[in-house]
């Protein structure tokens, strides 16, 4: 009985985010296509193109290295636009969370709605980056789908990753810090994230290859490099799946703790 | 008094941060049926005290029981029935007016349809139809309560709670809100309120509870609170220039029970009773201070407030 009640109003509330996301969808589109389009077009076309190619591992283009990349950034990026900037705003800004908990259902699952909706809209970034990396390069692309329980594995742990961070980084971020979020999160976890190269070839690198395992993109990359670019070396699977799963856990339970301390003084 | 819609008892509220007690030992019973309000001035701890009725704010002392749920053991079945205005705009900024009020039906397990029906007989009530499609932050201040309020009943909640409704809003769109509510109160929905309009409280609530610095100071039916005070008055004198002897002076006139500076020059008294001869004997004492103007207030609850208080509820 309560269930029901609870599942209804859970409902209501990613009914009101996806209103929300359809107004928008415009908006949503450009923020999720512009950054890997840009990327791609230029690293994957004009480069090669004018013969000023990046060299990639063990003959694969540098396009293959990027694919998988590009999805997690895009995945982690909606994590932050999607759940965390609009939570900024709603706590600091218009204070508009304090209606949205007085939902008949506990505080914790309005904030694991945020992550929800957050990894919906991961996923959905996902599906939208794909084609790009595969149609824009101007070389090969080496993608494989046959391990698609794999692909499909990774992407919903990540995109619930992604969400995660998006709710924690929302709950402790003040409205005047919000470009913070962008130069001392985003930006470093892409570049150190083994976006544009696979971890296996920072062995050059050791304290490096060490240093990175923190960053939880690292292993979203890697994942989906497994399951989409099987001839790039990768990690192995026992390592990246449980890297996120962590990750997922520790991120969920502060994200968690940290909405219900803002929401209940 | 189990039966009562809103049963606080011994409530204490310390802020992890906070110094002082926010709510230092409130006890409150509302009967259902009512419309309760809560008068105090600025940080009085009206805002601590509905937040805790209404699950927002944890207690450090005391309990809350809501409809009869404690509001510490199950906030989410209390949340189910009551409904909450805030001190600020939380209207949803992203959503327009008719989908404030369409969601909020939709958290609360309503269908597509029966939400739909609530939504569009709550804007035509609260006359916000024809701005059905606008965003909230195209609303006046008035409309925006009116649809907050809309918004905060649209579950039909049985304990409605207000914190200062008025707020900010002018003159007008002030007395509209208040025949909301009259009009909430006699379909039978009880009202909680704060505010710190004495004027509202007087005007709108069945009972009153005065509290000040986290504690209630008294509570009652407005008329009782100010007869309590025994038929006594408030007489103001501006003065052209104020000596401090004229104060002493005037607490030794007969009928006097308070007298003191109003911090703009002039002297506030409060008289023990409705006596004329009162009057003509303070206006001679003061006289020597240059007496510009004489009011004398109607006992209001403001009177109340200052004879509990010693200050005035603006300041
Ligand atoms: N979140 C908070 N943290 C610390 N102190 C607070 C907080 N909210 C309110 N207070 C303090 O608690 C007291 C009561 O505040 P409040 O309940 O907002 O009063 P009111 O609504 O009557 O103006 C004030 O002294 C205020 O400064
Ligand atoms: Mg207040």
């Amino acid at each position: 009985m309560r269930l029901r009640t609870y599942s209804a109003a859970f409902g209501g509330l990613l009914l009101r985010d996806a209103r929300v996301l359809v107004r928008e969808s415009v908006p949503f589109v450009l923020r999720t296509v512009m950054n890997p389009l840009l990327f791609v077009f230029v690293f994957a076309y004009v480069f090669p193109t004018i013969g000023q190619g990046l060299r990639a591992p063990q003959g694969v283009s540098f396009a293959t290295v990027i694919v998988p990349g590009l999805v997690a950034v895009a995945i982690v990026f909606q994590g932050i636009s999607a759940v965390a900037l609009p939570l900024v705003h709603e706590f600091g800004g218009t204070r508009e969370i304090e209606d949205r908990v007085m939902a008949p259902l506990p505080v914790a699952a309005v904030a694991a709605e945020k992550v929800v909706f957050g990894a919906m809209q991961s996923v959905v970034a996902a599906l939208l980056v794909f084609p790009l990396t595969y149609l824009v390069p101007a070389g090969d692309v080496a993608v494989r789908l046959d391990n698609w329980p794999l692909l499909l594995l990774v992407i919903v742990l990540a995109s619930l990753t992604a969400g995660s961070l998006g709710l924690f980084v929302g709950t402790v971020v003040r409205p005047q810090q919000v470009q913070l979020i962008f130069s001392i999160l985003v930006i470093p976890i892409t570049f150190l994230g083994c976006v544009y190269y696979p971890w296996a070839s920072l062995d050059a690198i050791p304290w490096l290859r060490v240093a990175v395992l923190v960053n939880p993109l690292v292993y979203m990359s890697e994942g989906l490099r497994a399951a989409l670019t099987p001839d790039v070396p990768s990690m192995p699977a026992w390592a990246f799946l449980g890297a996120i799963t962590i990750a997922l856990a520790a991120l969920s339970f502060l994200g968690i703790r940290s909405f219900t301390r803002r929401v209940q003084s | 008094m189990i039966d009562g819609a809103v049963t606080v008892r011994a409530l204490e509220k310390v802020y992890p941060r906070g110094r002082v007690k926010a709510v230092d030992g409130v006890d409150l019973d509302v009967a259902r049926g009512e419309l309760f309000g809560l008068l105090g001035p600025n940080g009085a701890g009206k805002t601590t005290t509905v937040g805790i009725c209404t699950t927002r704010v944890l207690p450090t002392g005391g309990s809350v029981v809501v409809e009869g749920i404690d509001v510490t053991v199950d906030p989410a079945a209390v949340r189910e029935c009551i409904g909450v205005v805030t001190q600020y705009n939380t209207l949803d900024r992203a959503c327009t007016v008719w989908e404030n009020v369409y969601f909020h039906c939709r958290f609360f397990t309503m269908g597509r349809r029966a939400a739909k029906g609530r939504a569009e007989e709550l804007l035509e009530q609260f006359r916000l139809t024809e701005r059905a499609g606008s965003m909230p932050d195209e609303l006046s201040g008035g409309m925006a309560q009116r649809l907050q309020v809309a918004r905060a009943i649209a579950h039909r909640p049985r304990v409605l709670f207000l914190d200062e409704p008025t707020a900010g809003l002018d003159p007008q769109s002030r007395i509209a809100l208040w025949d909301i509510v009259g009009g909430l109160r006699r379909e039978g929905i009880t009202v909680v309120l704060t505010t710190h309009y004495m004027e509202e409280a007087q005007r709108l609530c069945d009972r009153v509870a005065i509290i000040d610095r986290g504690r209630i100071l008294v509570c009652d039916t407005p008329t009782a609170l100010v007869r309590d005070l025994d038929e006594g008055r408030v007489v103001e004198l501006s003065l052209d220039r104020l000596d401090g002897r004229l104060l002493d002076r005037l607490r030794r006139v007969d009928g006097v029970a308070a007298a003191e500076s109003d911090g703009r020059g002039g002297v506030r008294i409060r008289t023990t009773g409705a006596d004329g001869r009162v009057l003509a004997a303070l206006v001679e004492v003061a006289h020597p201070c240059g007496v510009r103007d004489v009011s004398i207030g109607e006992p209001s609850l403001e009177t109340v407030f200052i004879a509990l208080t010693g200050r005035d509820l603006r300041e």
